[in-house]
């Protein structure tokens, strides 16, 4: 296992666009740190960095290696090795140079800004959510051989968790605000590993007095240890279950 | 040494195998021959395990193949058509092999010389013509000494000297009692290294006779007039 990890991790070391992804992260992150005293700001900067660029990022860029390496996945599979290592090996080597990548691009400006409890849990939240669409970009590749339908859905499930579902969210609150949803909306928050990440991290913030009753409800829920306990759990089903289906479905399919 | 039981294998609705029954041993040299589109790489590809059957099973050495993968140590696999992570050089491939095979036993470079591979072994397989991919997968699927070679198209491709170098190393391991599976077009190349023949047509296999069988029920002196009168007989009838 170690041996094929090694290979796709250099492989992917290789690669000038993850380097060129650290870059940006770290430029991003040092800028907005750097401009104000204050690190309330280059913490928001961060956690939009989290929100929108790490997912879209994470998600395409492992789609796309996924089908450029159909060729290496074909020949691994003429030689004795198990479909599942096969599988394996390759989520663990993509996913260890996305957080990888993270680490060094936003997360040590994090810990040299902000080394509290706010830093840490970004920079945790920060790692899973690569995980988690590192994952979905798994899922997406396998669910079809077409490489442009592939990355298709991959911008779509991007677009969807990042933009559309807080849109269906509004809408749903909007539509039903005369009836008593808070609880439910706690509950539907767990259907998007970005919406779980934003709200762990506004907490943390301490913005949530300017989220209303909502955000009341929210502090109550997640706030505890145990909410906070559950919504991390909630994040990791969100790693494992696209990776298991994808690896089942990997473990039957013809090439 | 590989029994192929009541192998069913459909993509969607279109029926690329069905219910093949085949034994290959030890020592055998088999050519496995048909139309374009009879299923002869879906045959390979199953044996292989990178294709699934939707009925019926391998057994090699008198084991299942599914769900299991250890078996294929002793397999050499030369494709059809190779493919290979392009910017990867042939040394960086040949290594990467050995690496992940990660066996102790005197690896077989005959190939690697005869093909002179080495010379070229910095370039990239993207810059590789067909033939020269061609001669790195050869070489890979001689490399472990495998007792079992399965080559699909092996000579197509290769100039007139290289594929004459690789019929020699297949005649000689021949000799040395391993299993060697081919399928080829150029029934002319195959006369003097085969012992027995697959034909296929539609998924089914047709006729599984040795040489000595198929001439003499022909009456003719070389393999691909004794097919062509067979599949002319057929017709007619």
């Amino acid at each position: 296992m170690n041996r094929i990890i090694r290979i796709i991790f250099l492989d992917i070391l290789k690669n000038k666009i993850i380097l060129a992804y650290t870059i940006i992260l770290g430029i991003l992150s040092w800028s907005s740190f750097g401009l104000e005293d204050n690190s309330a700001k280059g913490l928001l900067t961060i956690l939009n960095i989290i929100l929108f660029t790490v997912p879209l990022v994470s998600i395409l860029f492992a789609t796309i290696y996924l089908y450029n390496s159909s060729e290496f996945i074909e020949l691994l599979l003429s030689q004795p090795i198990k479909r599942k290592k096969i599988w394996l090996s390759l989520f663990l080597g993509l996913s260890l140079s996305m957080v990888l990548a993270f680490f060094i691009g936003a997360g040590i400006p994090l810990l040299v800004y902000a080394p509290d409890s706010v830093g840490i849990m970004m920079l945790v939240v920060g790692c899973l959510i690569s995980l988690v669409f590192v994952a979905l970009a798994f899922l997406s590749s396998i669910l079809t051989r077409d490489k442009s339908k592939g990355i298709g859905i991959a911008i779509m499930s991007w677009l969807y968790f990042a933009l559309l579902f807080d849109g269906i969210v509004l809408f749903l609150l909007f539509q039903f605000s005369d009836y008593p949803i808070e609880k439910a909306m706690v509950a539907v928050t767990a259907l998007s590993p970005i919406d779980l990440a934003r709200i762990q991290i506004l907490l943390q913030l301490d913005a949530s007095a300017m989220m209303g009753y909502t955000g009341a409800i929210f502090k109550d829920f997640f706030g505890t240890s145990l909410g906070l306990l559950i919504s991390f759990l909630l994040l990791c089903f969100w790693v494992v279950v696209p990776f298991f289906i994808s690896l089942i479905k990997f473990k039957n399919k013809d090439l | 040494m590989i029994e192929i039981k009541n192998l069913n294998k459909k993509f969607g609705k279109l029926e690329v195998l069905s219910d093949v029954d085949l034994t290959f041993k030890k020592g055998e040299c088999i050519a496995l021959i048909g139309p374009n589109g009879c299923g002869k790489t879906t045959l390979i590809k199953s044996i292989l395990g990178m294709v699934i059957p939707t009925k019926g099973d391998v057994l090699f050495n008198q084991k299942s193949i599914l769900k299991e993968y250890l078996y294929r140590e002793q397999i050499g696999y030369m494709p059809q058509i190779g493919r290979y992570p392009d910017y990867m050089t042939i040394g960086q491939i040949i290594e990467m092999i050995k690496k992940i095979r990660n066996s102790n036993q005197t690896l077989d470079e005959d190939l690697l010389k005869a093909f002179d591979l080495e010379k070229i072994f910095d370039k990239q397989m993207r810059t590789l013509s067909g033939g020269t991919t061609q001669k790195v997968s050869a070489t890979l699927a001689f490399l472990f000494n495998p007792q079992v070679l399965i080559l699909d198209e092996p000579t197509a491709g290769l100039d007139p000297l290289a594929s004459e170098i690789l019929k020699d190393k297949i005649i000689k391991e021949k000799e040395k009692g391993k299993l060697i599976l081919i399928t080829s077009h150029l029934l002319s190349e195959l006369d003097d290294m085969i012992t027995q023949i697959i034909f296929m047509q539609d998924g089914k296999v047709h006729f599984h006779k040795t040489i000595a069988d198929l001439l003499e029920s022909t009456k003719e002196q070389k393999i691909s007039k004794a097919i062509a009168k067979i599949l002319k007989s057929q017709s007619n009838e």
